[in-house]
């Protein structure tokens, strides 16, 4: 019946809302307040964490490459250098659409597919916001024509950046090696952090060999960068230290002189300093042009290179194996005397041949007819074979090899280079260990003659030839002289080093020898007489001719009808002046018939630039 | 008013406020915020002028709307609160319908000269239309008037929630169950409502979210689980907080805002700005500049002379609070992330004039006949 009335009463409603709103004001208290608890933990209490994680959100250490160490011939011409190249460089995170940029650019500038795959490459390794390389060595019509359209790209660059050059081009490139790109294989090897910014190493030679040195320290710069990563300012910096210069042991005029004097021909020459080691040249020929593999050599030039039939990538001087022949002799010929096993008067005849005791085998010599009655001096000035088997025969393998090892065959020198190879000295043992079977007489007579297993390298022949003028006392090689320290302009010059030092019996067997190699070149017999024609100083030389492949018994070897990559290799070793020694030359020409003709012509010219100053 | 000294020249600005009807302690209070804003922006833009004069202009027309709602009395605006209520429910079903989608949400509606959003209007017509609802009967709140209220609120709510606009929805929620709190809604009813709602909440987290809502909440428990993805915002937001440490980088020389790391630094962010440049002291002083102006709000409605402005009042000043507590709470890590502004200091100009104009109508509620304050 009644409907409960409620009377609104503003007393109490009033007061209800009141209290509600002081209710409201604490919760509002309690919440403003658990805010400010959390501005106080992230502000004052993990402060110094948030603080680091600003820091290193905002900087970046960006690695600064170091310039490469220059390098010098010994009388100062520079032989490497680093000039400044443009290239077309892309930053990944800056481009909006990478196909679209790159088919856009190609409007403007010529890349290859080669350029392209080395970029995506590139790409997937690269440190964020790192500009990558598509293009190098951009030309000035190049660089005039893209930097108008710049505009067009956003995060495409052009940089210069210091780049290896060699302004010589393919002169002592087997000397200096070169640089390249690196690659993976690379990487594994050096500290990824001191390689940070530097896309070029050192790949073969000098360049590899002295690579530490050459390349300096890198240096790191703190840059901001905002959220983009765009560097907004540099906070601080370490500089690069720049690599150290290289002054070498080689004579840029000399080595000129003996490129040319190969002409078309293949081969290698090595002219040393006996007094201390210094490398004077180093050639390997053919020679080409190292500055094609600084930035990337293409396919089609570096095919060319690797299949042309004269190999001109091989470096013939530390890494070509070739028998000595005949220039093998004067050593046995001392190993001889100094084992007492024949007198240097007693003659053997000459028929042409040679036979062991109870074999049927012909042991041939170079020349059919035979040489007659033959002394030591003459079986060295004539280079006759018989008297050298009959010589091994007597002295035996054992005693011939420990008398080389102490010249250096069958070793490296240690130069300071890369892709040097030891060559092989024959012995007993060494046969045991390779072939697992015995030593046979035969064999003792073809190492006599420095045919058979016997390989050497240019650089040993040198040296070994070196050591031979000074009585037995051999250096280590070395192309580099000094090293400058570019921060310090400290001149650090590098050791001489004496390898090894053979303990002459005596004086006469070594001055008999010596006598023996000046009448090479002097005697009117000599095998090597014809290139004494206007000679101003006292030359000790040895001629050798090296099969290439071997004729049968009773075949014989006729240049003419053998095709030219057959023929027989031509070498000649040398020093000058006889008794005080300034050089020493070991010569070989590939396919060039005998040393005589081929290689001693050589070694004359670069003796006569050498002590005449003729060029 | 103790804030102002009696001298001659205040008590002549004072008599101008008084004439304009505008609350003094308020207006200074919302001036000095909008000038830390305007520094702020200055700053949090990367030093854009044009920005800055675009906020200014904006202020100023929010101002003077201000002004102009002040001086609007309490029984119009509970008069007119129903029709403003209908005419932005109407509209909000119109951006359902007609509206442009914007960042994945369909809140804009262009109507040719202008673009806005009808959920701002909600904002203020809610609790206005819950308040003057309620102000006629009898409190503390029945239960009829319970679920005509909690209808009133929840249709505007959802369709905002459907845009989807979770930040808008729950400023619209809270300003309207903040008049029911204040109408006095027994506690046991809100504490049974809590109860449910946490009942439900697994439910609600499959069936009322989206993926990208249920990825924020996922990200505050774990923002490092993501730190390039969606957990981002926040790594940045709390790195630049803190390295702000006890007095903060300066001016202009926060440099994760300046560098870039922090998004959205102008807009629902800008407090990791401030708080980078300023450190605790400045982020203690901004902090206390809010809760003056929330306390002035409560006690104007608490000063009203009649239920309508106590509950509008009121509702708005803790409305306002909502905006200050989500939007430090979410940029320091306590809360997900939710579109809610810094009021007064984030850049935008809807929110602002929102803003104002509801302290337009404190103000109205404060110069009503019968204030007596």
């Amino acid at each position: 019946m009644f409907k409960r009335v409620h009377l609104k009463d503003d007393f109490l409603e009033s007061r209800l809302i009141r209290r509600r709103l002081v209710v409201s004001a604490g919760i509002v208290l309690v919440l403003i307040g658990i805010v400010v608890a959390r501005l106080y933990v992230l502000q004052i209490v993990d402060y110094e964490h948030f603080s680091t994680l600003s820091d290193s959100n905002r900087i970046r250490i960006r690695a600064l490459p170091p310039t490469r160490g220059l390098i010098y011939d010994r009388n100062g011409v520079v032989m490497a250098n680093n000039l400044p190249a443009y290239r077309l460089e892309i930053v990944r995170e800056q481009v909006e659409d990478m196909d679209e940029t790159l088919s856009q650019l190609k409007h403007y500038i010529d890349y290859t597919d080669q350029d392209l795959e080395r970029f995506q490459l590139l790409s997937r390794r690269r440190r964020p916001f790192e500009s990558i390389p598509l293009r190098l060595n951009l030309n000035d019509e190049e660089v005039a024509r893209l930097a108008v359209n710049l505009h067009k790209f956003s995060g495409v660059e052009i940089n210069a950046r210091l780049t290896r050059n060699y302004p010589k081009g393919s002169h002592a490139v087997h000397a200096l090696g070169y640089v390249g790109r690196i690659d993976v294989d690379d990487l594994s090897r050096v500290d990824e952090i001191s390689y940070a910014g530097t896309s070029h190493i050192g790949k073969l030679g000098l360049e590899k060999y002295y690579e530490t040195e050459l390349h300096g320290t890198v240096g790191v710069q703190q840059v901001e960068v905002n959220a983009k990563g765009r560097t907004l300012r540099v906070l601080n910096e370490t500089p690069p230290i720049p690599g150290k210069n290289l002054h070498l042991t080689i004579d840029s005029k000399l080595q000129k002189v003996a490129e040319q004097s190969f002409g078309e021909e293949s081969g290698a020459l090595v002219a040393i300093n006996p007094n201390n080691g210094e490398i004077l040249a180093l050639v390997s020929m053919p020679i080409f042009d190292p500055n094609l593999f600084v930035n990337g050599v293409s396919y089609e030039n570096y095919n060319k290179l690797r299949d042309s039939p004269s190999r001109p990538l091989f470096n013939r001087a530390l890494s070509g194996q070739y028998p000595p022949g005949s220039t093998a002799k004067p050593f046995f010929a001392l190993a001889a005397l100094e084992a007492n096993v024949i007198d240097k008067d007693k003659t053997v005849t000459c028929k042409g041949f040679y036979r062991l005791p109870n074999e049927e085998r012909k042991f041939r010599d170079w020349k059919k007819e035979g040489h007659g009655e033959m002394n030591m001096k003459n079986a060295i000035t004539q280079s006759c074979d018989v008297y050298f088997y009959d010589l091994s025969y007597r002295l035996g393998i054992d005693k011939m090899s420990a008398l080389l090892e102490q010249f250096g065959f069958g070793q490296k020198t240690n130069i300071d280079s890369t892709g040097e190879r030891a060559g092989i000295l024959p012995s007993r043992e060494w046969k045991r260990k390779t072939e697992g079977i015995m030593w046979f007489p035969g064999e003792t007579l073809n190492t006599g003659i420095g045919q058979g297993a016997f390989l050497v390298t240019p650089l040993q022949l040198a040296n070994a030839i070196a050591a031979l003028s000074l009585k037995g006392k051999r250096y280590r090689p070395r192309l580099v002289r000094s090293i400058k320290d570019n921060n310090t302009e400290e001149l650090l010059e590098t050791r001489v080093e004496i390898a090894g030092q053979y303990q002459l019996g005596k004086e006469s067997n070594w001055k008999h020898i010596q006598d023996s190699m000046i009448n090479v070149v002097h005697g009117l017999r000599g095998t090597a007489a014809r290139i004494n024609r206007g000679l101003k100083y006292k030359m000790a030389g040895k001629t050798g001719t090296s099969q290439v492949f071997g004729i049968a018994q009773d075949e014989e070897y006729d240049a003419e009808t053998i095709a030219k990559n057959l023929r027989d290799h031509g070498l000649f070793i040398s020093y000058a002046p006889a008794g005080k020694p300034r050089i020493a030359v070991a010569v070989i020409v590939e396919n060039g018939g005998h040393g005589s003709s081929s290689a001693a012509p050589i070694a004359r010219k670069v003796m006569d630039a050498y002590l005449m100053g003729k060029s | 008013m103790s804030l102002f000294i009696d001298s001659t020249g205040f008590s002549y600005s004072r008599r101008i406020l008084d004439a304009l009807r505008v609350d003094p302690v308020l207006m200074l209070m919302l001036c000095i915020l909008s000038v830390f804003g305007l520094m702020l922006l200055y700053s949090a833009s990367g030093s854009n002028v044009d920005l800055m004069l675009r906020q200014l202009t904006r202020l100023t027309m929010a101002l003077v709307l201000l002004v102009v709602v002040a001086n609007i009395p309490p029984r119009v605006l509970k008069k007119i609160s129903i029709w403003l209520y209908m005419g932005g429910v109407i509209l909000l079903v119109a951006v359902m319908v007609y509206g442009e989608v914007g960042k994945g949400a369909q809140r804009w509606l262009d109507l040719g000269f202008i673009r806005f959003q009808p959920s701002e209007i909600l904002k203020l017509a809610v609790p206005m239309v819950v308040a003057s609802y309620l102000a006629d009967r009898i409190l503390p709140v029945g239960w009829k008037e319970l679920v005509v209220s909690v209808l009133l609120v929840s249709v505007p709510v959802l369709l905002i929630a459907r845009q989807p606009d979770l930040g808008t929805a729950i400023l619209v929620g809270s300003a309207g169950f903040f008049v029911l709190f204040l109408a006095g809604v027994r506690w046991k009813i809100i504490l049974s409502l809590g109860v449910l709602l946490s009942l439900m909440a697994p439910l609600l987290w499959k069936v009322a979210l989206r993926d990208y809502q249920r990825d924020r909440i996922l990200t505050l428990l774990n923002p490092e689980s993501d730190p390039l993805g969606s957990g981002y915002h926040i790594i940045q937001s709390k790195i630049a907080i803190g390295s702000g440490g006890v007095y903060g980088k300066g001016w202009l020389n926060g440099t994760q805002s300046q560098l870039d790391f922090i998004p959205e630094r102008s807009t629902d962010f800008i407090f990791s700005v401030f708080g980078e440049e300023f450190g605790f002291f400045g982020s203690i002083l901004l902090i206390f500049l809010y809760l003056i102006i929330i306390y002035r709000g409560l006690y104007i409605a608490a000063q009203s002379p009649e239920n309508f402005g106590r509950l509008l009042a009121g509702a708005l000043s803790l409305t306002f609070f909502v905006y200050v507590f989500v939007n430090t709470g979410m940029v320091t890590g306590l809360l997900p992330v939710v579109g809610v502004p810094l009021p007064l200091i984030s850049y935008g100009g809807t929110s602002m004039v929102t803003l104002m104009v509801g302290f337009g109508l404190i103000m109205s509620i404060r110069s009503s006949k019968r204030y007596m304050g």
